[in-house]
């Protein structure tokens, strides 16, 4: 069976496009998503009424929640990309996994320490080997691995294709990993967490949680345009089109 | 199919001759959990409460020692070159190679288990567990190992970074199997987590071989 | 003012949270900027060595 693929996205996938696009694009995601960012804070610690259990303390969720589903839509991203890099050889996809890759790192560390300074309050201790925090953990362990890998090669296209069969291995991975965090610690005699599960939320809770998602989203992609850039340039550079653009009107490539 | 008999022996032969890639994981497996007794407490029930989970960490790290020398000869000698160009299916190959990598650094720790099982106290059905799921939980690891070992196969200084990519994935096998082992202590059930631990098994050795072959064939270009 | 700091108890650990946002989100952002940039010097690096070689020959 082949699969082929649209042409719109052979045409965006070739890197001077790309490069267009994401130069064209990027800046505008980037002030966007920081200004919705804004607007969730603002909802979040101002108009959300404080909740009836946890008081003030829930007002964490407008930053944990986003960057701990960020973290593994990441994660499917760069997966993603690695495997339509191996499977129909595309190098710009290739370079959106390893820009991701950093990306999501940080943002799985941010949900780590997001999710330990929201449960000192409410479980009355930093770490938990709570289902959630644990899978979260090994998701930055697989991020680690993922990028040092990519860093121990030399040559660029073996770099791209170790590290894009190691990514759909982890991606295969990660649910068997997390359910079987919840069985281990459904046994696991620990505290109860009822007091995070199933929160009561009403709307003008739920909508700066809604904002906040939506900014970390396309904060991502803005920064992942920028990076891809970066990656496109680097990898690009003997192309006639890096040429052009070095030597264009500007002097220097923008 | 000759071809990949004639390869494994080869492997076991060769393993055997050099005595040491048979027993240095054996050794380590042992010394590793004389370890905890002396260095936390050799109390009967606190080795008992640990037990089932040290001698899976052991077991664990005592196979990853012998993975990254999985493919380095044949990558030297050139041999893998030969067969990755072969008439056989790579895929199939990485899979009696993880076979042979289980032969030889994790079924000698599946017998060496219940002799350090007893020294940890651990009650007759929990040694029967431990056996059992290291029998069922360490060819997954092997599968898991021979992934990582095609990634790294064409890298340096690779021990390190194999054990950061291997570790993460061999958990949820660490956790049924301990878990399962300590279960069995307290006289409960455990067909459920050996199930699982089947499962994986079944998951592992239908599509690692085909990540590892596309690893070695990343790594011999 | 002072009430809404206080974050009725929780300051401790409301604030870090979202100072710590703050500070990945601007490390991103930077981190971002700075490897284009390195990049692109590099590249305009080279191309001026290239033409500086070109223009002697």
């Amino acid at each position: 069976m082949r699969i082929t693929l649209p042409t719109w996205f052979h045409k965006l996938a070739s890197p001077p496009h790309f490069y267009r696009f994401a130069r064209l694009l990027g800046p505008w995601l980037l002030w966007v998503s920081l200004l919705l960012m804004l607007i969730g804070a603002w909802g979040g610690l101002f108009l959300a009424p404080p909740d009836y259990q946890q008081g003030d303390g829930f007002r964490i969720i407008y930053v944990h929640v986003p960057s701990a589903y960020l973290s593994t839509m990441i994660y499917a991203v760069m997966a993603t990309a690695a495997a339509i890099g191996l499977i129909w050889r595309i190098k710009l996809a290739h370079a959106v996994a390893a820009a991701a890759a950093p990306v999501g790192a940080w943002f799985t560390f941010l949900a780590l320490v997001t999710g330990a300074l929201w449960g000192k309050p409410m479980w009355g201790t930093y770490w938990e080997w709570d289902p959630r925090l644990t899978s979260e953990l090994i998701l930055l362990f697989l991020y680690f691995g993922y990028m040092s890998l990519r860093s121990a090669f030399d040559d660029q296209s073996r770099a791209d294709r170790a590290s894009a069969v190691l990514a759909l291995v982890g991606v295969v991975n990660l649910p068997i990993i997390h359910y079987s965090v919840i069985w281990w610690s459904s046994i696991h005699q620990g505290p109860t967490i009822s007091k995070l599960d199933a929160p009561s939320i009403t709307t003008d809770m739920l909508w700066p949680l809604l904002v906040m998602i939506l900014a970390y989203t396309l904060f991502f992609a803005a920064v992942l345009l920028q990076r891809v850039r970066a990656e496109v340039l680097d990898r690009e550079r003997h192309a006639r089109w890096v040429q052009e653009l070095l030597a264009g009107p500007e002097g220097e490539v923008r | 199919m000759r071809l990949l008999r004639a390869m494994l022996l080869r492997d076991l032969r060769l393993a055997f001759r050099r005595w040491g890639d048979v027993v240095s994981p054996l050794m380590f497996f042992a010394i590793v959990t004389s370890l905890f007794p002396l260095a936390l407490s050799p109390r009967h029930d606190v080795l008992q409460s640990l037990g089932p989970g040290v001698l899976w960490i052991a077991a664990l790290l005592a196979m990853l020692l012998s993975l990254n020398a999985l493919f380095r000869q044949d990558i030297e000698d050139g041999s893998m070159e030969q067969l990755a160009i072969g008439p056989h299916p790579l895929a199939l190959l990485m899979l009696y190679k993880s076979l042979g990598h289980w032969l030889v650094a994790g079924l000698p720790l599946v017998a060496l288990a219940p002799l350090l099982a007893v020294t940890y106290y651990l009650p007759g059905d929990a040694v029967a567990a431990l056996c059992l799921t290291l029998l069922i939980g360490t060819p997954t690891l092997s599968l898991l190992g021979s992934v990582g070992a095609a990634l790294t196969a064409g890298i340096r200084q690779s021990s390190g970074l194999l054990a950061l990519l291997v570790l993460p994935l061999c958990l949820p096998v660490l956790m049924f199997g301990s878990r399962a082992t300590a279960l069995a202590g307290q006289g409960e059930d455990i067909s459920g987590p050996l199930l699982l631990l089947a499962a994986m098994l079944a998951l592992a050795a239908s599509l690692l071989p085909l990540a590892a072959a596309a690893g070695i064939r990343i790594s011999l270009d | 003012m002072t009430e809404f700091l206080a974050m009725g108890g929780y300051a401790q650990y409301v604030w870090p949270t979202y100072g710590l946002t703050l500070i990945v989100v601007v490390i991103n952002v930077v981190a971002a900027r700075r490897r284009l940039r390195s990049v692109r010097e590099a590249l305009a690096l080279k191309a001026a060595r290239e033409r500086r070689r070109r223009s002697q020959a």
